[in-house]
């Protein structure tokens, strides 16, 4: 696209073209496309390299508007791990309490997703890989408000600094089920304050993606987004929409299904990536 | 998809000041065809997708297909459905069943696309029509995977193959293969093989994914697809067509409210069709694929769907040449308007459908103003008579009439009125039928099609005629309504006039309770102007 010699009506097909595949959404494309024309025009040039710098430019500063840094300075720090289903958040914690055991905090995890089917066993399976802690339901299908609660009391009593959440994955619609969130929430802060909401976004989301973190928000007061699956072929572009309509800053990003495959968000590499 | 308007509305305001239009100008399509541009991406359809179907669409509403019974906006709604449809598949594909079993059926898909879910559904749907189906647990990739393939069997009810503990341990081709051998020995007649997620960038698995496919040779590979996918569905179901060429593909996560957008994308790139739509949590979650509920799905269109097979149930072009024929040849009865009446009203609630329209927003509140109960009011009447009484309204003396109004629970005003009604606009059909301009006194602005609580005292049945001051056209313009031919969009618009002016939209009473007898032509056409809007 950027390889032409000069700025032409197809070099901005090519850009929409680019930018709808991209899954940022027809609103945001169409805001991009008419800000960098505009751009252009004003600058006056013609050389598609000036266009792709304009266009990384203004990404990058729409990105990075928002503070990416996590938030655990309190003591424990408890964070808890929210999301639709199958987006990764088990994964997700395996590789963030590796993450966390790298710099040498200690970590709990709470295996409050005692609903799906051997859930519990797959968050242990990361819990062991990762060196972390794990506090299990005493019973199946116990109440997952009261499996936060004991993770909690657990870190409180052993000294543990950091303490994660898993949930069961849920969709945006179900009301009882995002209720049960708001339960998990007040439930774990009758004990201490609840430091990072994490919801976890599929990269390969299109545009529910909005639908999802304006629930989740709702619901459970989300701090922060996780994008996972980044490794794949999408490019996740719906996530400047979430970004900037909702307020919530991109924190982590999960590119692998190895335990090491979680970065901090950087816009700069971000955009690189996206655009190329 | 809160924050986006629905495609009707939008629809609407592109087609706000089309009203005195018959046919798309291609102007009016290309605004049209944008606004469908924009729903379908926002609904996550893949561009190319969209690209081509839009110039499709864009072709239909410009060629001569003209539907009577729907507005220049509904047309295109229609053409954009049918499509929709026909990219979808027009019916749900069955699994098919192997001659010899076991049938082998494989799992294919991305992270987190719900295969293992998926798995267990299958197979309890498959036990509850009397096959042993023999869950596989070939996803040895992801941690507890193999147990959480094994709850969900038992929560199912079925028999699990899982000979290597998962967690990075084993082949699952060679597991895979194993369980064949396995099944035909236990006589399990279905095999569903799981596996694990993978990308379809990730090289290594997609090969590991089509060595399995070869070593089970199944009679089905079913790629299990988010319905939350965005644009990327393209490039994944390419990758999964080229490395284990799937026979037909699973939507997940239907419950939630993404618009499916990738049923389209997948469905049109790779020519597959979508067997089954996965709906919930629970193992019973689980149905056939249904086409054409997808498709309103994907566009936000339910309400005007059912409009538009409403309206064309309702104006069922054979009678309302039959109707026309009856004018001419003054055999038009009370029968034939209660008759007529009551396919209005086949149609649902009156109000109802006016209020599913786009654009009627202003409209609101004389829609509130009108009562429906007239028209039921009316039909009691008419049902109150004799067949006689009905086919020969002559008949009908004083005690007839004080009869009736007891019968219907009237008054015998009610029933006087009607019956004028009825004859007058009868008499005028008539005349008009046979290309005369009837002589109406007081014939001001033809009125329009609004629903005038209070109308005027005395204002005649409408005038069904030309308006035409050419008497060559106006003869017509005539003969075209007699003949039964609805008038195209832009008569009509013309003769109804301006949607401010007091009249009975169809052609029955206003607030004080007087049934105007008019003949339901008159009505089919006034139902139709608000149709046209």
């Amino acid at each position: 696209m950027f390889a032409k010699r000069l700025i032409d009506q197809e070099t901005w097909d090519d850009l929409e073209t680019a930018l709808i595949t991209g899954d940022f959404g027809i609103d945001v494309t169409d805001e991009i496309v008419a800000d960098l024309r505009a751009k252009v025009a004003r600058y006056n040039t013609t050389d598609p390299k000036d266009l792709q710098r304009m266009l990384r430019e203004a990404l990058e500063e729409r990105f990075s508007k928002l503070d990416s840094t996590l938030k655990l300075s309190e003591r424990p720090a408890v964070v808890l791990v929210v999301g639709v289903n199958g987006v990764g958040k088990t994964t997700t914690i395996g590789k963030f309490a590796k993450f966390l055991r790298n710099y040498d905090r200690s970590v709990v995890i709470g295996a409050a997703d005692t609903f799906r089917a051997a859930a519990v066993e797959q968050v242990a399976t990361w819990a062991e890989r990762a060196g972390a802690q794990i506090v299990r339901p005493q019973q199946e299908g116990q109440d997952p408000a009261s499996v936060a609660f004991q993770t909690v009391d657990f870190a409180k009593r052993n000294g543990i600094e950091i303490v994660i959440i898993d949930t069961a994955g849920r969709l945006q619609t179900k009301g009882g089920l995002m209720d049960e969130l708001t339960k998990i929430r007040r439930v774990v802060e009758k004990q201490a304050p609840v430091s990072e909401v994490l919801l976890v976004l599929d990269a390969t989301t299109g545009q529910n993606g909005l639908a999802q973190a304006e629930a989740f928000i709702e619901h459970a007061g989300v701090t922060g987004l996780v994008l996972t699956k980044l490794d794949g072929s999408a490019k996740a572009g719906f996530v400047l929409a979430v970004q900037e309509k909702t307020g919530i800053p991109i924190k982590l990003i999960g590119q692998g299904e190895g335990i090491n495959d979680l970065t901090g968000f950087t816009p700069h590499v971000f955009v690189q990536n996206l655009i190329g | 998809m809160a924050t986006f308007g629905n495609l009707s509305d939008r629809l609407a305001d592109t087609f706000r000041n089309l009203r005195t239009k018959g046919k798309l100008s291609p102007a009016d399509v290309d605004g049209t065809v944008r606004e469908i541009r924009r729903a379908l991406l926002d609904a996550d359809v893949a561009l190319d997708v969209v690209k081509d179907f839009t110039g499709k669409v864009r072709e239909r509403a410009l060629g001569d297909e003209v539907n009577k019974a729907l507005n220049p906006a509904q047309q295109v709604v229609q053409i954009v459905n049918e499509e929709l449809i026909a990219i979808l598949g027009g019916e749900a594909r069955r699994i098919n069943f192997a001659k010899k079993p076991p049938t082998i059926i494989m799992l294919a898909g991305l992270q987190g696309a719900g295969k293992t879910t998926l798995a267990g559904k299958l197979a309890k749907w498959l036990a509850k029509d009397n096959h042993t189906p023999l869950l596989v647990a070939a996803d040895l990739q992801r941690p507890n995977a193999v147990q959480q393939l094994q709850v969900v069997g038992s929560q199912a009810g079925v028999a699990v193959y899982a000979p290597e503990p998962g967690n990075g341990v084993g082949n699952p081709v060679k597991v895979a293969r194993d369980s064949i051998k396995w099944a035909v020995d236990k006589q399990y007649d279905v095999v569903i093989v799981d596996t694990a997620g993978r990308l379809g960038v990730d090289a290594d698995m997609m090969k590991q994914a089509a060595d399995i496919r070869k070593a089970v040779q199944p009679d089905e590979v079913l790629f299990v697809i988010d319905a939350m996918i965005g644009q990327d569905a393209v490039a994944t179901a390419k990758a999964f067509q080229e490395g284990v060429d799937f026979t037909g593909v699973v939507l997940t996560k239907l419950d939630g409210d993404a618009r499916g957008g990738a049923a389209l994308s997948v469905a049109s790139v790779t020519g597959r069709p979508i067997i089954f739509a996965s709906t919930g949590e629970s193992l019973d979650d689980f149905e056939p694929f249904y086409p054409d509920r997808m498709a309103s799905r994907i566009l936000d269109l339910g309400d005007i769907l059912t409009l538009i097979e409403q309206a064309q149930g309702a104006f069922d072009e054979e009678e309302a040449a039959k109707v026309a024929e009856k004018f001419r040849t003054d055999t038009f009865t009370l029968e034939d308007f209660l008759g007529q009446m009551q396919q209005l009203r086949g149609a649902g609630s009156i109000k109802k459908m006016i209020g599913m329209l786009p654009g009627m927003g202003a409209m609101k509140e004389q829609l509130n103003n009108f009562d429906e109960r007239e028209i039921v009011r009316t039909e009691a009447i008419i049902q109150s008579m004799t067949k006689a009484e009905r086919q020969n309204p002559k008949l009908l003396n004083g005690s007839r009439r004080v009869r009736i109004a007891r019968g219907s629970g009237m008054t015998v005003t009610d029933v006087n009125q009607l019956v004028q009604r009825f004859e007058q606009a009868a008499k005028m059909m008539k005349t008009v039928a046979r290309g005369g301009v009837p002589q109406i006194p007081g014939m001001g602005p033809v009125p329009g099609a609004g629903f005038g609580g209070g109308r005027g005292k005395q204002l005649p049945p409408k005038k069904k005629g030309s308006k035409s001051g050419n008497p060559a056209k106006r003869a017509v313009e005539n003969a075209a309504i007699a003949s039964g031919e609805k008038l195209p969009a832009g008569g009509a618009a013309a003769s109804a006039g301006a949607s401010g002016s007091k009249g009975s939209g169809f052609g029955l009473g206003g607030s004080n309770g007087r049934p105007e007898g008019a003949p339901s032509e008159q009505e089919l056409e006034s139902l139709q102007k608000f149709l046209r809007r």
